[in-house]
């Protein structure tokens, strides 16, 4: 869980460019259907919501619900119209939230 | 006429129960609430084929890691985008599988993800444009070992 986010995405874009974001979180997305040894269920804990914004509006974002595998990998797409900081943000249900930031600069 | 004797008989019985498994085997039953899912997400409309590509391996020998890319035809500009994209698996004990939402900031209308599947079943996925149109696409995936532990 302490495990930083990693993102992947290019340092640099065109104006106007729609470039590829890859982001992984470390997670055990517990889907609250699994038991333990003593047949105990093990209670639900995934992250419920991911959100990227760019420069403070609304990119892409998605809920999330136990279907999703452990460590969620979410790749998705942005459009880069101006130089600015990505904001990435993970929901968990506990209410803690996981947040990165990346920055992005134009081509010359 | 002959009255049919004992090997007849079971060899007609064999037969008829064949021919009643074989629909179900054929495509996999719905079983959870993968209905209120859609029904909550269209608000009862019918959504159309197309415009969704929608990208799954057709056998998954892990049910813990399956690979999904989605791509939703459409210009995504603040006139004319996706707004959300829900995709549910019919055949998990839950059927959400996660719900995407995008903005003419995306660029695109195209994600990937890894889900859960437990067992073979079909993932669908529904697209809302942003002028309140609905797209919807299907896969089936065979699954070999199931993804939701037990």
């Amino acid at each position: 869980m302490a495990d930083k986010p990693r993102i992947k995405l290019p340092k640099e874009a065109a104006k106007g460019e729609v470039i590829q974001i890859k982001t992984l979180v470390s997670h055990v997305m517990e889907s609250g259907q699994r038991k333990d040894a003593q047949g105990k269920t093990i209670p639900r804990k995934i992250i419920n919501k991911f959100a990227c914004e760019f420069n403070g509006k609304p990119v892409f974002s998605c809920a999330l619900e136990p279907a999703i595998s452990a460590n969620p990998y979410i790749q998705f797409d942005a459009k880069v119209e101006e130089a600015g900081s990505f904001k990435f943000s993970w929901t968990d249900d506990d209410g803690t939230v996981i947040t990165a930031e990346e920055k992005i600069a134009l081509k010359a | 006429m002959k009255a049919i004797n004992r090997r007849q008989a079971f060899a007609l019985g064999g037969g008829f129960v064949m021919l009643t498994l074989m629909p179900m085997a054929a495509d996999a039953e719905v079983t959870n609430d993968a209905a209120k899912w859609i029904e909550k997400f269209t608000g009862g409309k019918q959504p159309a084929k197309g415009k969704i590509s929608l990208d799954l391996p057709e056998i998954a020998e892990n049910g813990n890691t399956v690979p999904l890319s989605i791509n939703i035809e459409s210009p995504m500009t603040a006139d004319s985008y996706v707004k959300d994209v829900m995709i549910i698996a019919d055949g998990n004990p839950n059927a959400g599988v996660a719900t995407l939402s995008f903005t003419p900031l995306s660029g695109k209308a195209e994600a990937s993800i890894r889900i859960r599947l437990a067992t073979t079943q079909n993932v669908v996925a529904i697209a809302k444009m942003s002028d309140g149109s609905l797209f919807t696409e299907q896969k089936t995936v065979k699954v070999t070992i199931g993804g939701c532990g037990g």
